[in-house]
């Protein structure tokens, strides 16, 4: 049976912790670093963690917004953590984003500095004792009608999935990515 | 359950693929952030002024690493002098992102680094060799970075802690698992760092360039011999269009596999930092806390 191939923005950040959970699964896992390498199938695209200043500006300068948001818009299940939910996000530290489509408002370092970056273990999706880690995480205070939130921490959103996208303030791949990321994706390939 | 050491490599992670820039000013500190930095290093001159300059070099007024930090969004380093306890934790106080041990400062301990383990923030530490990165990652560093010889836009030198460091990595992990035990005394590191990098074949943790690094094509140098990320020290703030130049490198150092695209780049960027062969100079600072 052929692979079934992730494309993991690879602009800047984390992109090879998704890329070895991805492959660890059984995927394929193909970089996205400039408009050419979208010449192909994509089953999934990934936004990983990183900055999102640096991420939307190289998205920008690379041409890399028009075709993958065509995708977004046509459906690919999409997974993004954390820079990657930010990019998504209708609204960030209270402005409009163009490019969102998560109905969510988001802020940047909600939880403060690096020394406010922390872990915790709870339950995501059905799952028990998921350990959850935030560097530097942005906190979703308003989540839209129509998103399923999927965990929480202190009582606000940390994980949501709305349509095609799974949108997280944590970072699976750091810690549970193998098992975590690909049984989400295959869910949200159902929402097709 | 919170393990600061495990959380403060992750932020590393997160940098990767990066640029990280030295920025003297909130100004600056907006320019770097526009033109894509991943993180900003506050210091109070680049480290061609404190080379100009002479004399001792401290860490930065903490009002102005404060005026840095809220003129930006983006992570913010600051350096302390080597094995400067009190530095370190006056920039923990103001809770920087991250703390860089420099050998660019005037070394407060030439016996001692800083233990790193006991502070919550996070440490990047210079190295030119894997015996120098794994001693500094036993104190508790959680992100490495060449030595390279600041200051000069020569990069000669990160060149060479880059090639020897992958060098001392492939070694390492072509070694028998009995021999190294003996490569570790040699080295002067614990066994079981290096037994982490005979069985993985990285470092520990994120292993970014720095140290004269000044063009597009010397940031895609420094990625094309297995940097994660690189740090621009004066190649940016002493050329003549600081904003085109930095945006440059940080394109380059995404797609520094694709050559057309970073001849593309570096063209028109105006003058390049002028710089000093690094065998020109009299203050060698590579050779600071080995």
């Amino acid at each position: 049976m052929q692979k079934k191939r992730v494309g993991v923005l690879a602009v800047q950040g984390a992109f090879i912790e998704h890329e070895q959970a991805f492959e660890r699964a059984g995927f394929e896992a193909v970089e996205i670093r400039q408009a050419a390498d979208l010449d192909q199938h994509f089953d999934v695209l990934v936004f990983p963690g990183g900055e999102s200043t640096v991420q939307r500006l190289l998205l920008n300068e690379l041409g890399l917004v028009a075709p993958l948001w065509a995708l977004i818009d046509a459906g690919i299940p999409v997974f993004a953590t954390c820079a990657g939910l930010i990019l998504l996000a209708n609204e960030v530290d209270g402005e409009c984003n163009p490019l969102g489509r998560l109905d969510i408002s988001v802020k940047r370092n909600a939880y403060g500095r690096q020394l406010g970056s922390f872990s915790v273990t709870g339950p995501f999706a059905g799952r028990e004792n998921v350990r959850m880690t935030f560097i530097r995480a942005p906190g979703i205070v308003r989540v839209g009608l129509g998103v399923e939130v999927l965990s929480t921490h202190q009582g606000q959103a940390t994980g949501v999935r709305q349509g095609n996208i799974v949108g997280l303030a944590w970072h699976p791949e750091l810690n549970e990515g193998e098992t975590l990321l690909p049984d989400l994706m295959r869910n949200c390939a159902g929402h097709r | 359950m919170e393990d600061r050491s495990e959380l403060n490599r992750n932020l590393a992670q997160m940098l990767k693929g990066g640029v990280i820039m030295d920025v003297t000013t909130p100004e600056q500190a907006r320019i770097a952030e526009k033109a894509g930095a991943c993180a900003v290093m506050a210091l109070e001159r680049i480290p061609a002024d404190i080379r100009a300059a002479g004399g001792v070099s401290r860490m930065s007024d903490p009002a102005m690493i404060r005026g840095i930090q809220d003129a930006v969004s983006i992570p913010v380093m600051a350096k302390c002098r080597i094995g400067h306890i009190a530095e370190a934790r006056i920039l923990e106080a103001i809770e920087i992102d991250y703390i860089d041990e420099s050998e660019v400062l005037s070394p407060a301990d030439d016996v001692y680094h800083i233990d790193k383990r006991a502070f919550s923030v996070p440490f990047v530490c210079g190295a030119r060799d894997l015996g120098e990165a794994l001693r500094r990652i036993e104190e508790g560093a959680s992100m490495i970075r060449t030595k390279g010889e600041p200051g000069t836009g020569d990069v000669v030198q990160a060149v060479r802690h880059m090639r020897k460091i992958q060098a001392e990595i492939r070694a390492v992990a072509s070694l028998a698992e009995d021999e190294l035990y003996e490569k570790a005394k040699q080295l002067g590191v614990p066994v079981a760092q290096l037994q982490y990098v005979h069985r993985e074949g990285k470092l520990p943790v994120v292993n970014f360039a720095a140290g004269g690094v000044a063009t597009p094509a010397d940031a895609a140098l420094m990625m094309i011999l297995g940097a994660e990320g690189v740090f621009v020290g004066s190649g940016i703030f002493k050329s003549g269009d600081p904003a085109k130049r930095a945006a440059a490198i940080v394109q380059a150092v995404t797609n520094w596999q694709d050559a057309k695209l970073i001849a593309k780049l570096s063209e028109n960027l105006g003058e390049a930092m002028v710089g000093i062969n690094a065998n020109e100079i009299s203050l060698i600072m590579e050779q600071r806390g080995i």
